[in-house]
Protein backbone atom coordinates (compact mmCIF):
# COMPACT_ATOMS: atom_id res chain seq x y z
CA UNK A 1 0.00 0.00 0.00
CA UNK A 2 1.25 3.46 -0.82
CA UNK A 3 2.10 5.82 1.98
CA UNK A 4 0.60 9.23 1.28
CA UNK A 5 2.65 11.04 3.81
CA UNK A 6 5.51 10.03 6.02
CA UNK A 7 6.95 12.33 8.65
CA UNK A 8 10.12 11.35 10.48
CA UNK A 9 11.45 12.98 13.66
CA UNK A 10 10.14 16.38 12.80
CA UNK A 11 11.48 19.15 15.00
CA UNK A 12 10.55 22.80 14.73
CA UNK A 13 12.06 25.50 16.89
CA UNK A 14 10.69 28.94 16.05
CA UNK A 15 12.96 31.98 15.80
CA UNK A 16 11.99 33.04 19.32
CA UNK A 17 13.42 29.75 20.64
CA UNK A 18 10.05 28.05 21.20
CA UNK A 19 10.14 24.35 20.38
CA UNK A 20 6.74 23.75 18.78
CA UNK A 21 7.48 20.23 17.48
CA UNK A 22 9.68 17.91 19.50
CA UNK A 23 10.34 15.03 17.15
CA UNK A 24 7.11 13.96 15.49
CA UNK A 25 6.83 10.79 13.42
CA UNK A 26 3.68 9.94 11.56
CA UNK A 27 2.50 7.91 8.60
CA UNK A 28 -0.74 8.21 6.68
CA UNK A 29 -1.73 5.58 4.14
CA UNK A 30 -3.10 6.47 0.76
CA UNK A 31 -6.90 6.59 0.82
CA UNK A 32 -7.05 7.18 4.54
CA UNK A 33 -9.23 9.70 6.31
CA UNK A 34 -6.93 10.80 9.08
CA UNK A 35 -7.55 13.03 12.08
CA UNK A 36 -4.82 15.09 13.68
CA UNK A 37 -6.15 16.14 17.06
CA UNK A 38 -4.75 18.14 19.90
CA UNK A 39 -5.45 21.13 22.13
CA UNK A 40 -4.72 24.73 21.13
CA UNK A 41 -1.03 25.28 20.58
CA UNK A 42 -0.24 21.56 20.32
CA UNK A 43 1.58 21.97 17.01
CA UNK A 44 -1.00 20.83 14.45
CA UNK A 45 -0.78 23.91 12.26
CA UNK A 46 2.99 23.93 12.60
CA UNK A 47 3.10 20.35 11.28
CA UNK A 48 0.88 21.29 8.36
CA UNK A 49 3.01 24.39 7.80
CA UNK A 50 6.13 22.26 7.47
CA UNK A 51 4.45 19.91 4.99
CA UNK A 52 3.25 22.81 2.86
CA UNK A 53 6.67 24.52 3.09
CA UNK A 54 5.31 27.64 4.79
CA UNK A 55 7.31 26.79 7.90
CA UNK A 56 11.01 25.93 7.67
CA UNK A 57 11.65 22.83 9.70
CA UNK A 58 14.55 22.60 12.12
CA UNK A 59 15.22 18.93 11.45
CA UNK A 60 13.53 15.74 10.34
CA UNK A 61 12.07 14.75 7.01
CA UNK A 62 8.75 14.75 5.19
CA UNK A 63 7.87 12.50 2.28
CA UNK A 64 4.76 12.84 0.17
CA UNK A 65 3.88 9.72 -1.84
CA UNK A 66 7.40 8.46 -1.33
CA UNK A 67 9.14 11.64 -2.46
CA UNK A 68 11.07 13.92 -0.19
CA UNK A 69 9.59 17.43 -0.12
CA UNK A 70 13.05 19.02 0.01
CA UNK A 71 14.50 17.27 -3.01
CA UNK A 72 11.31 16.92 -5.09
CA UNK A 73 9.83 20.31 -4.33
CA UNK A 74 7.61 20.75 -7.37
CA UNK A 75 6.45 17.15 -7.83
CA UNK A 76 5.38 16.82 -4.21
CA UNK A 77 3.55 20.15 -4.25
CA UNK A 78 1.40 18.96 -7.14
CA UNK A 79 0.26 16.02 -5.03
CA UNK A 80 -1.29 17.89 -2.14
CA UNK A 81 -3.68 20.75 -1.50
CA UNK A 82 -3.93 22.65 1.75
CA UNK A 83 -6.85 24.42 3.40
CA UNK A 84 -5.24 26.63 6.03
CA UNK A 85 -6.67 27.52 9.42
CA UNK A 86 -6.68 31.26 8.72
CA UNK A 87 -8.11 32.98 5.68
CA UNK A 88 -5.28 33.56 3.24
CA UNK A 89 -6.72 34.88 0.03
CA UNK A 90 -6.79 38.48 -1.09
CA UNK A 91 -9.87 40.25 0.24
CA UNK A 92 -10.08 42.43 -2.85
CA UNK A 93 -10.30 39.74 -5.48
CA UNK A 94 -13.36 38.04 -6.84
CA UNK A 95 -14.21 34.50 -5.80
CA UNK A 96 -13.75 33.12 -9.30
CA UNK A 97 -10.45 34.94 -9.85
CA UNK A 98 -9.04 33.49 -6.66
CA UNK A 99 -9.70 29.92 -7.79
CA UNK A 100 -8.61 30.61 -11.37
CA UNK A 101 -5.37 32.20 -10.22
CA UNK A 102 -4.59 29.20 -8.06
CA UNK A 103 -5.24 26.94 -11.05
CA UNK A 104 -2.78 29.06 -13.02
CA UNK A 105 -0.11 28.60 -10.37
CA UNK A 106 -0.51 24.85 -10.84
CA UNK A 107 -0.12 25.26 -14.57
CA UNK A 108 -3.66 24.30 -15.57
CA UNK A 109 -4.53 25.47 -19.07
CA UNK A 110 -7.29 28.10 -19.01
CA UNK A 111 -10.06 25.91 -20.36
CA UNK A 112 -9.45 23.11 -17.90
CA UNK A 113 -9.04 25.67 -15.11
CA UNK A 114 -12.41 27.22 -15.93
CA UNK A 115 -14.11 23.80 -15.90
CA UNK A 116 -12.59 22.79 -12.59
CA UNK A 117 -13.32 26.18 -11.11
CA UNK A 118 -16.99 25.88 -11.99
CA UNK A 119 -17.14 22.28 -10.81
CA UNK A 120 -15.76 22.97 -7.36
CA UNK A 121 -17.45 26.31 -6.83
CA UNK A 122 -20.75 24.59 -7.60
CA UNK A 123 -19.97 21.65 -5.33
CA UNK A 124 -19.20 23.99 -2.48
CA UNK A 125 -22.24 26.15 -3.11
CA UNK A 126 -20.31 29.23 -4.15
CA UNK A 127 -21.08 29.43 -7.84
CA UNK A 128 -23.71 32.13 -7.29
CA UNK A 129 -21.07 34.17 -5.49
CA UNK A 130 -18.44 33.82 -8.20
CA UNK A 131 -18.41 37.49 -9.18
CA UNK A 132 -18.36 38.85 -5.66
CA UNK A 133 -15.31 40.16 -3.92
CA UNK A 134 -14.12 37.64 -1.38
CA UNK A 135 -14.34 40.01 1.57
CA UNK A 136 -18.13 40.06 1.19
CA UNK A 137 -18.37 36.32 1.88
CA UNK A 138 -19.48 35.02 5.26
CA UNK A 139 -16.99 33.15 7.43
CA UNK A 140 -18.33 29.74 6.40
CA UNK A 141 -18.24 30.68 2.72
CA UNK A 142 -14.63 31.80 3.08
CA UNK A 143 -13.73 28.36 4.42
CA UNK A 144 -15.50 26.70 1.52
CA UNK A 145 -13.73 28.97 -0.93
CA UNK A 146 -10.43 27.78 0.47
CA UNK A 147 -11.55 24.18 -0.02
CA UNK A 148 -12.49 24.84 -3.65
CA UNK A 149 -9.16 26.54 -4.15
CA UNK A 150 -7.25 23.61 -2.66
CA UNK A 151 -9.06 21.14 -4.92
CA UNK A 152 -8.68 22.91 -8.23
CA UNK A 153 -5.56 20.95 -9.15
CA UNK A 154 -7.23 17.73 -7.91
CA UNK A 155 -4.52 16.66 -5.50
CA UNK A 156 -4.16 13.09 -4.24
CA UNK A 157 -3.83 14.36 -0.69
CA UNK A 158 -5.99 17.04 0.88
CA UNK A 159 -4.92 18.58 4.18
CA UNK A 160 -7.52 20.60 6.05
CA UNK A 161 -6.70 22.68 9.11
CA UNK A 162 -9.96 23.11 11.03
CA UNK A 163 -12.19 23.29 7.96
CA UNK A 164 -15.40 23.36 9.96
CA UNK A 165 -14.49 25.98 12.57
CA UNK A 166 -17.29 28.51 12.64
CA UNK A 167 -19.44 26.62 10.15
CA UNK A 168 -23.09 26.08 11.04
CA UNK A 169 -24.45 22.59 11.72
CA UNK A 170 -26.24 22.14 8.42
CA UNK A 171 -23.26 23.25 6.39
CA UNK A 172 -20.93 21.21 8.50
CA UNK A 173 -22.94 18.11 7.67
CA UNK A 174 -22.89 18.89 3.98
CA UNK A 175 -19.15 19.48 4.21
CA UNK A 176 -18.76 16.07 5.88
CA UNK A 177 -20.71 14.46 3.09
CA UNK A 178 -18.58 16.20 0.53
CA UNK A 179 -15.32 15.16 2.18
CA UNK A 180 -16.53 11.59 2.52
CA UNK A 181 -17.45 11.60 -1.15
CA UNK A 182 -14.02 12.70 -2.34
CA UNK A 183 -12.38 10.34 0.12
CA UNK A 184 -14.43 7.47 -1.34
CA UNK A 185 -13.19 8.46 -4.77
CA UNK A 186 -9.63 7.98 -3.54
CA UNK A 187 -8.41 11.29 -2.17
CA UNK A 188 -6.44 10.90 1.04
CA UNK A 189 -7.62 13.36 3.66
CA UNK A 190 -5.88 14.68 6.75
CA UNK A 191 -7.96 16.89 8.96
CA UNK A 192 -7.54 18.76 12.21
CA UNK A 193 -10.56 19.65 14.25
CA UNK A 194 -11.65 20.50 17.75
CA UNK A 195 -15.03 18.85 17.19
CA UNK A 196 -14.30 15.33 18.32
CA UNK A 197 -17.67 14.14 17.13
CA UNK A 198 -16.55 15.14 13.66
CA UNK A 199 -13.33 13.16 13.91
CA UNK A 200 -15.25 10.15 15.24
CA UNK A 201 -17.74 10.27 12.38
CA UNK A 202 -15.30 10.81 9.55
CA UNK A 203 -11.89 9.46 10.34
CA UNK A 204 -10.51 5.96 10.27
CA UNK A 205 -7.16 6.72 11.84
CA UNK A 206 -6.09 9.25 14.33
CA UNK A 207 -3.10 10.90 15.96
CA UNK A 208 -3.26 13.03 19.06
CA UNK A 209 -0.55 15.59 19.44
CA UNK A 210 0.17 17.53 22.59
CA UNK A 211 2.94 20.02 23.34
CA UNK A 212 4.75 19.05 20.17
CA UNK A 213 4.69 15.30 20.78
CA UNK A 214 2.49 12.52 19.48
CA UNK A 215 0.70 11.00 22.46
CA UNK A 216 -1.47 8.57 20.52
CA UNK A 217 -1.47 7.20 16.99
CA UNK A 218 -3.90 4.42 16.22
CA UNK A 219 -7.10 3.53 14.43
CA UNK A 220 -10.32 5.13 15.55
CA UNK A 221 -11.88 1.72 16.27
CA UNK A 222 -9.01 0.58 18.46
CA UNK A 223 -8.97 3.82 20.31
CA UNK A 224 -12.69 3.72 21.02
CA UNK A 225 -12.49 0.12 22.19
CA UNK A 226 -10.01 1.24 24.83
CA UNK A 227 -12.83 2.97 26.51
CA UNK A 228 -13.67 0.62 29.37
CA UNK A 229 -16.56 2.50 30.83
CA UNK A 230 -19.36 4.54 29.39
CA UNK A 231 -21.88 6.75 31.07
CA UNK A 232 -25.44 6.73 29.73
CA UNK A 233 -28.19 9.10 30.64
CA UNK A 234 -31.66 7.53 30.55
CA UNK A 235 -34.89 9.49 30.58
CA UNK A 236 -37.78 7.43 31.90
CA UNK A 237 -41.50 7.80 31.31
CA UNK A 238 -42.58 6.38 34.64
CA UNK A 239 -41.21 7.58 37.94
CA UNK A 240 -38.18 5.83 39.30
CA UNK A 241 -39.09 4.29 42.65
CA UNK A 242 -36.92 5.37 45.57
CA UNK A 243 -34.18 2.88 46.37
CA UNK A 244 -34.22 1.44 42.88
CA UNK A 245 -31.06 -0.53 42.12
CA UNK A 246 -29.88 -2.51 39.11
CA UNK A 247 -28.20 -5.15 41.27
CA UNK A 248 -25.71 -5.84 38.47
CA UNK A 249 -21.95 -6.07 38.75
CA UNK A 250 -19.90 -3.52 36.79
CA UNK A 251 -22.61 -0.91 36.91
CA UNK A 252 -23.04 2.16 38.92
CA UNK A 253 -26.27 4.05 39.12
CA UNK A 254 -27.11 7.56 40.11
CA UNK A 255 -30.61 8.93 40.21
CA UNK A 256 -30.56 12.49 38.91
CA UNK A 257 -34.24 13.16 39.44
CA UNK A 258 -37.40 11.09 39.37
CA UNK A 259 -37.37 10.76 35.57
CA UNK A 260 -33.67 10.75 34.86
CA UNK A 261 -30.97 8.33 35.74
CA UNK A 262 -27.24 8.06 35.05
CA UNK A 263 -25.81 4.59 34.51
CA UNK A 264 -22.10 3.85 34.30
CA UNK A 265 -21.44 0.57 32.54
CA UNK A 266 -18.01 -0.99 32.53
CA UNK A 267 -16.19 -4.28 32.10
CA UNK A 268 -17.85 -5.27 28.84
CA UNK A 269 -21.31 -5.56 30.30
CA UNK A 270 -24.01 -5.44 27.66
CA UNK A 271 -26.47 -2.64 27.76
CA UNK A 272 -29.21 -5.23 27.18
CA UNK A 273 -28.78 -6.53 30.68
CA UNK A 274 -29.35 -3.05 32.02
CA UNK A 275 -32.53 -2.70 29.98
CA UNK A 276 -33.75 -6.07 31.23
CA UNK A 277 -33.66 -4.85 34.83
CA UNK A 278 -35.63 -1.77 33.91
CA UNK A 279 -38.38 -3.66 32.14
CA UNK A 280 -38.61 -6.12 35.03
CA UNK A 281 -39.20 -3.20 37.36
CA UNK A 282 -41.82 -1.89 34.93
CA UNK A 283 -39.91 1.31 34.19
CA UNK A 284 -40.41 2.56 30.64
CA UNK A 285 -37.42 4.27 29.04
CA UNK A 286 -38.03 7.19 26.68
CA UNK A 287 -34.53 7.98 25.54
CA UNK A 288 -30.91 7.17 26.08
CA UNK A 289 -27.74 9.10 25.25
CA UNK A 290 -24.05 9.07 26.03
CA UNK A 291 -23.14 11.53 28.74
CA UNK A 292 -19.99 12.69 26.94
CA UNK A 293 -18.74 12.00 23.47
CA UNK A 294 -16.77 8.77 23.67
CA UNK A 295 -13.77 10.17 21.83
CA UNK A 296 -13.81 13.25 24.01
CA UNK A 297 -13.51 11.09 27.10
CA UNK A 298 -10.48 9.27 25.63
CA UNK A 299 -8.96 12.46 24.30
CA UNK A 300 -8.97 14.06 27.73
CA UNK A 301 -7.52 10.99 29.38
CA UNK A 302 -4.68 10.87 26.83
CA UNK A 303 -3.84 14.50 27.45
CA UNK A 304 -3.88 13.97 31.19
CA UNK A 305 -1.48 11.07 30.75
CA UNK A 306 0.91 13.43 28.97
CA UNK A 307 1.18 15.88 31.88
CA UNK B 1 2.63 18.27 -14.76
CA UNK B 2 1.71 20.31 -17.81
CA UNK B 3 4.63 21.01 -20.09
CA UNK B 4 4.18 24.77 -20.14
CA UNK B 5 3.32 24.89 -16.47
CA UNK B 6 5.93 27.52 -15.65
CA UNK B 7 4.81 29.79 -18.42
CA UNK B 8 1.16 29.54 -17.34
CA UNK B 9 2.15 30.33 -13.77
CA UNK B 10 4.19 33.31 -14.94
CA UNK B 11 1.35 34.61 -17.09
CA UNK B 12 -1.07 34.17 -14.18
CA UNK B 13 1.09 36.31 -11.90
CA UNK B 14 1.53 39.01 -14.52
CA UNK B 15 -2.20 39.17 -15.29
CA UNK B 16 -3.00 39.31 -11.60
CA UNK B 17 -0.57 42.20 -11.15
CA UNK B 18 -1.92 44.15 -14.10
CA UNK B 19 -5.47 43.53 -12.97
CA UNK B 20 -4.54 44.86 -9.54
CA UNK B 21 -3.16 48.20 -10.63
CA UNK B 22 -5.88 48.49 -13.25
CA UNK B 23 -8.55 47.93 -10.60
CA UNK B 24 -7.17 50.70 -8.41
CA UNK B 25 -6.21 53.06 -11.25
CA UNK B 26 -7.27 56.06 -9.19
CA UNK B 27 -4.42 55.28 -6.82
CA UNK B 28 -1.92 53.95 -9.31
CA UNK B 29 -2.24 55.72 -12.64
CA UNK B 30 -3.87 59.08 -11.95
CA UNK B 31 -1.69 60.56 -9.16
CA UNK B 32 1.62 60.23 -11.04
CA UNK B 33 0.00 61.74 -14.15
CA UNK B 34 -1.22 64.72 -12.12
CA UNK B 35 2.11 65.25 -10.35
CA UNK B 36 4.17 65.09 -13.50
CA UNK B 37 1.60 67.26 -15.31
CA UNK B 38 2.13 69.92 -12.62
CA UNK B 39 5.89 69.67 -13.11
CA UNK B 40 5.38 70.29 -16.80
CA UNK B 41 3.25 73.35 -16.16
CA UNK B 42 5.25 74.87 -13.32
CA UNK B 43 8.86 74.00 -14.08
CA UNK B 44 8.63 73.55 -17.78
CA UNK B 45 6.30 76.35 -18.73
CA UNK B 46 6.27 78.99 -16.01
CA UNK B 47 9.73 78.77 -14.47
CA UNK B 48 11.36 77.15 -17.48
CA UNK B 49 10.71 80.09 -19.77
CA UNK B 50 12.79 82.27 -17.39
CA UNK B 51 15.60 79.74 -17.16
CA UNK B 52 16.28 79.66 -20.84
CA UNK B 53 18.54 76.89 -21.97
CA UNK B 54 19.84 73.85 -20.11
CA UNK B 55 22.48 71.62 -21.64
CA UNK B 56 21.81 73.25 -24.98
CA UNK B 57 18.04 72.70 -25.02
CA UNK B 58 14.94 74.60 -24.02
CA UNK B 59 14.42 73.87 -20.33
CA UNK B 60 11.12 72.15 -21.06
CA UNK B 61 12.75 69.81 -23.55
CA UNK B 62 15.51 69.12 -21.09
CA UNK B 63 13.28 68.05 -18.22
CA UNK B 64 10.72 66.00 -20.16
CA UNK B 65 12.96 62.90 -20.50
CA UNK B 66 13.93 63.22 -16.85
CA UNK B 67 10.33 63.41 -15.72
CA UNK B 68 9.28 60.43 -17.83
CA UNK B 69 12.12 58.46 -16.32
CA UNK B 70 11.17 59.61 -12.83
CA UNK B 71 7.63 58.32 -13.28
CA UNK B 72 8.86 54.98 -14.62
CA UNK B 73 11.26 54.53 -11.70
CA UNK B 74 8.75 55.46 -9.01
CA UNK B 75 5.92 53.39 -10.42
CA UNK B 76 7.90 50.23 -11.18
CA UNK B 77 9.22 50.34 -7.64
CA UNK B 78 6.00 51.16 -5.92
CA UNK B 79 3.92 48.61 -7.84
CA UNK B 80 6.10 45.72 -6.76
CA UNK B 81 6.61 46.89 -3.21
CA UNK B 82 2.96 47.58 -2.52
CA UNK B 83 1.56 44.58 -4.34
CA UNK B 84 3.98 42.07 -2.86
CA UNK B 85 3.70 43.53 0.61
CA UNK B 86 -0.06 43.51 0.42
CA UNK B 87 0.03 39.81 -0.53
CA UNK B 88 2.27 39.27 2.48
CA UNK B 89 0.01 41.30 4.71
CA UNK B 90 -3.13 39.44 3.63
CA UNK B 91 -1.23 36.13 3.62
CA UNK B 92 -2.33 35.56 0.04
CA UNK B 93 1.35 35.16 -0.79
CA UNK B 94 0.90 31.68 0.71
CA UNK B 95 -1.14 30.75 -2.37
CA UNK B 96 2.07 31.11 -4.36
CA UNK B 97 4.38 29.63 -1.76
CA UNK B 98 2.46 26.36 -1.49
CA UNK B 99 2.14 25.94 -5.26
CA UNK B 100 4.78 24.39 -7.47
CA UNK B 101 5.99 27.72 -8.84
CA UNK B 102 9.79 28.11 -8.93
CA UNK B 103 11.19 31.22 -7.24
CA UNK B 104 12.51 32.70 -10.45
CA UNK B 105 9.02 32.51 -11.96
CA UNK B 106 7.49 34.25 -8.93
CA UNK B 107 10.15 36.94 -9.14
CA UNK B 108 9.85 37.42 -12.90
CA UNK B 109 6.07 37.67 -12.64
CA UNK B 110 6.21 40.48 -10.10
CA UNK B 111 9.00 42.23 -12.03
CA UNK B 112 7.04 42.20 -15.26
CA UNK B 113 3.98 43.40 -13.34
CA UNK B 114 6.02 46.33 -12.00
CA UNK B 115 7.38 47.06 -15.47
CA UNK B 116 3.86 47.07 -16.85
CA UNK B 117 2.81 49.77 -14.40
CA UNK B 118 6.04 51.70 -14.99
CA UNK B 119 5.47 51.59 -18.73
CA UNK B 120 1.78 52.47 -18.42
CA UNK B 121 2.52 55.59 -16.39
CA UNK B 122 5.56 56.37 -18.56
CA UNK B 123 3.34 56.26 -21.61
CA UNK B 124 0.68 58.47 -20.06
CA UNK B 125 3.35 61.01 -19.10
CA UNK B 126 4.91 60.84 -22.55
CA UNK B 127 1.58 61.54 -24.20
CA UNK B 128 1.02 64.47 -21.83
CA UNK B 129 4.45 65.86 -22.63
CA UNK B 130 3.48 66.15 -26.28
CA UNK B 131 1.29 69.10 -25.27
CA UNK B 132 4.28 70.93 -23.85
CA UNK B 133 7.26 70.05 -25.98
CA UNK B 134 8.10 68.83 -29.45
CA UNK B 135 10.25 65.83 -28.94
CA UNK B 136 11.71 63.75 -31.69
CA UNK B 137 13.28 60.57 -30.50
CA UNK B 138 16.85 60.44 -31.79
CA UNK B 139 17.56 56.83 -31.00
CA UNK B 140 14.53 54.64 -30.42
CA UNK B 141 16.49 51.52 -29.56
CA UNK B 142 18.48 53.19 -26.79
CA UNK B 143 15.41 54.99 -25.47
CA UNK B 144 13.33 51.86 -25.19
CA UNK B 145 16.11 49.63 -23.87
CA UNK B 146 17.19 51.99 -21.16
CA UNK B 147 13.68 52.55 -19.94
CA UNK B 148 13.00 48.80 -19.80
CA UNK B 149 16.24 48.01 -18.00
CA UNK B 150 15.72 50.84 -15.52
CA UNK B 151 12.26 49.61 -14.80
CA UNK B 152 13.63 46.11 -14.11
CA UNK B 153 16.20 47.52 -11.69
CA UNK B 154 13.60 49.36 -9.64
CA UNK B 155 11.06 46.58 -9.73
CA UNK B 156 13.76 44.31 -8.28
CA UNK B 157 14.63 46.90 -5.66
CA UNK B 158 10.96 47.18 -4.73
CA UNK B 159 10.79 43.40 -4.39
CA UNK B 160 13.64 43.37 -1.87
CA UNK B 161 12.00 46.20 0.05
CA UNK B 162 8.75 44.19 0.22
CA UNK B 163 10.51 41.04 1.42
CA UNK B 164 12.03 42.87 4.38
CA UNK B 165 8.98 45.01 5.14
CA UNK B 166 6.92 44.17 8.20
CA UNK B 167 4.60 47.16 8.19
CA UNK B 168 3.18 49.74 5.84
CA UNK B 169 5.76 52.21 7.21
CA UNK B 170 8.53 49.98 5.96
CA UNK B 171 7.29 50.24 2.40
CA UNK B 172 7.31 54.03 2.37
CA UNK B 173 10.60 54.65 4.18
CA UNK B 174 12.89 53.67 1.31
CA UNK B 175 10.93 55.52 -1.39
CA UNK B 176 10.83 58.68 0.74
CA UNK B 177 14.31 58.72 2.19
CA UNK B 178 16.34 57.02 -0.51
CA UNK B 179 14.58 56.89 -3.83
CA UNK B 180 13.20 60.42 -4.02
CA UNK B 181 16.49 62.16 -3.12
CA UNK B 182 18.40 59.98 -5.59
CA UNK B 183 15.92 60.85 -8.34
CA UNK B 184 15.97 64.60 -7.62
CA UNK B 185 19.76 64.59 -7.47
CA UNK B 186 19.99 62.34 -10.51
CA UNK B 187 20.01 65.12 -13.06
CA UNK B 188 16.28 65.22 -13.78
CA UNK B 189 16.10 68.99 -13.41
CA UNK B 190 19.63 70.16 -14.21
CA UNK B 191 22.72 69.26 -16.13
CA UNK B 192 25.67 68.22 -13.95
CA UNK B 193 27.78 70.62 -15.95
CA UNK B 194 26.35 73.29 -13.63
CA UNK B 195 27.70 71.61 -10.52
CA UNK B 196 31.01 72.26 -8.76
CA UNK B 197 33.54 69.38 -9.13
CA UNK B 198 32.78 67.79 -5.75
CA UNK B 199 29.04 67.47 -6.44
CA UNK B 200 29.77 66.33 -9.94
CA UNK B 201 31.74 63.49 -8.42
CA UNK B 202 28.94 62.68 -5.98
CA UNK B 203 26.44 62.60 -8.87
CA UNK B 204 28.62 60.08 -10.63
CA UNK B 205 27.95 57.68 -7.73
CA UNK B 206 24.21 57.90 -8.22
CA UNK B 207 22.98 55.12 -10.51
CA UNK B 208 19.83 57.07 -11.41
CA UNK B 209 22.04 59.78 -12.88
CA UNK B 210 23.22 57.32 -15.55
CA UNK B 211 19.75 56.08 -16.32
CA UNK B 212 18.22 59.53 -16.69
CA UNK B 213 21.04 60.74 -18.85
CA UNK B 214 21.06 57.74 -21.10
CA UNK B 215 17.33 58.10 -21.62
CA UNK B 216 17.84 61.78 -22.38
CA UNK B 217 20.53 60.78 -24.84
CA UNK B 218 18.08 58.46 -26.59
CA UNK B 219 15.57 61.26 -26.97
CA UNK B 220 17.64 64.40 -27.39
CA UNK B 221 20.91 62.95 -28.63
CA UNK B 222 23.14 64.46 -25.93
CA UNK B 223 24.16 63.17 -22.55
CA UNK B 224 26.33 63.95 -19.53
CA UNK B 225 27.48 60.34 -19.39
CA UNK B 226 29.00 57.62 -21.50
CA UNK B 227 26.07 55.54 -22.76
CA UNK B 228 27.93 52.23 -22.97
CA UNK B 229 29.10 52.64 -19.42
CA UNK B 230 25.50 53.37 -18.36
CA UNK B 231 24.23 50.14 -19.95
CA UNK B 232 27.00 48.24 -18.26
CA UNK B 233 26.00 49.66 -14.89
CA UNK B 234 22.34 48.82 -15.50
CA UNK B 235 23.17 45.22 -16.34
CA UNK B 236 25.40 44.84 -13.30
CA UNK B 237 22.62 46.15 -11.08
CA UNK B 238 20.10 43.77 -12.58
CA UNK B 239 22.34 40.76 -12.11
CA UNK B 240 23.19 41.66 -8.52
CA UNK B 241 19.63 42.47 -7.49
CA UNK B 242 18.15 39.43 -9.24
CA UNK B 243 20.63 37.16 -7.50
CA UNK B 244 19.85 38.78 -4.16
CA UNK B 245 16.11 38.31 -4.65
CA UNK B 246 16.47 34.65 -5.56
CA UNK B 247 18.74 34.05 -2.59
CA UNK B 248 16.29 35.77 -0.23
CA UNK B 249 13.35 33.83 -1.70
CA UNK B 250 15.18 30.57 -1.25
CA UNK B 251 15.94 31.40 2.37
CA UNK B 252 12.33 32.40 2.83
CA UNK B 253 13.31 35.77 4.29
CA UNK B 254 10.18 37.57 5.42
CA UNK B 255 8.01 34.78 4.03
CA UNK B 256 8.52 31.53 5.91
CA UNK B 257 8.82 31.25 9.68
N1 LIG C 1 5.70 32.11 14.18
C1 LIG C 1 5.76 31.61 15.41
N2 LIG C 1 6.72 32.01 16.27
C2 LIG C 1 6.79 31.51 17.50
N3 LIG C 1 5.97 30.59 18.02
C3 LIG C 1 4.98 30.14 17.23
C4 LIG C 1 4.82 30.62 15.88
N4 LIG C 1 3.76 30.00 15.33
C5 LIG C 1 3.29 29.18 16.28
N5 LIG C 1 4.01 29.25 17.41
C6 LIG C 1 3.79 28.49 18.65
O1 LIG C 1 3.89 27.12 18.36
C7 LIG C 1 2.93 26.38 19.09
C8 LIG C 1 2.13 25.50 18.16
O2 LIG C 1 1.30 26.32 17.36
P1 LIG C 1 0.31 25.72 16.29
O3 LIG C 1 -0.25 26.86 15.54
O4 LIG C 1 1.02 24.68 15.52
O5 LIG C 1 -0.79 25.06 17.22
P2 LIG C 1 -2.12 24.29 16.79
O6 LIG C 1 -1.98 22.90 17.28
O7 LIG C 1 -2.41 24.49 15.37
O8 LIG C 1 -3.19 25.08 17.69
P3 LIG C 1 -4.69 25.52 17.35
O9 LIG C 1 -5.55 24.36 17.67
O10 LIG C 1 -4.92 26.63 18.32
O11 LIG C 1 -4.75 25.95 15.95
C9 LIG C 1 2.11 27.40 19.87
O12 LIG C 1 2.56 27.44 21.18
C10 LIG C 1 2.40 28.70 19.19
O13 LIG C 1 2.37 29.77 20.10
MG1 LIG D 1 -3.80 25.45 14.34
Amino acid sequence: MTIAISIQNLVKTYANGFEALKGISLEVQEGDFFALLGPNGAGKSTTIGVISTLVNKTSGSVEVFGKNVDTHVYETKLDFGVVPQEVNFSQFEKVRDIVMTQAGYYGLPRKLAAERCEKYLRKLGLWEKRDERSRSLSGGMKRRLMIARALVHEPRLLILDEPTAGVDIELRRSMWEFLTEINNKGTTIILTTHYLEEAEQLCRNIAIIDEGKIVENTSMRKLLSELDSQVYILETRSQIPAGFDLKLVNTNLEIVDENCIEVTVSGGLSINEVFAVFSEAGIKIDSMRNKTNRLEQLFLSKLEGND
Amino acid sequence: MFSNHKYIAFETIVIREIRRFGRIWLQTLVPPAITIGLYFVIFGNLVGSRIGEMGGYRYMEFIVPGLIMMSVIQNSYSNVVSSFFSHKFQHSIEELLVSPVPNYVILSGFIVGGMARGMAVGLIVTVMSLFFANLEIQNLLITVTVVLLTSIVFALAGFINALFANSFDDISIIPTFVLTPLIYLGGVFYSVELLPPFWKFVSALNPIFYMVNTFRYGILGTSDVDVTWAFFILCVFIVILFTCCIWLLRRGTGLRS
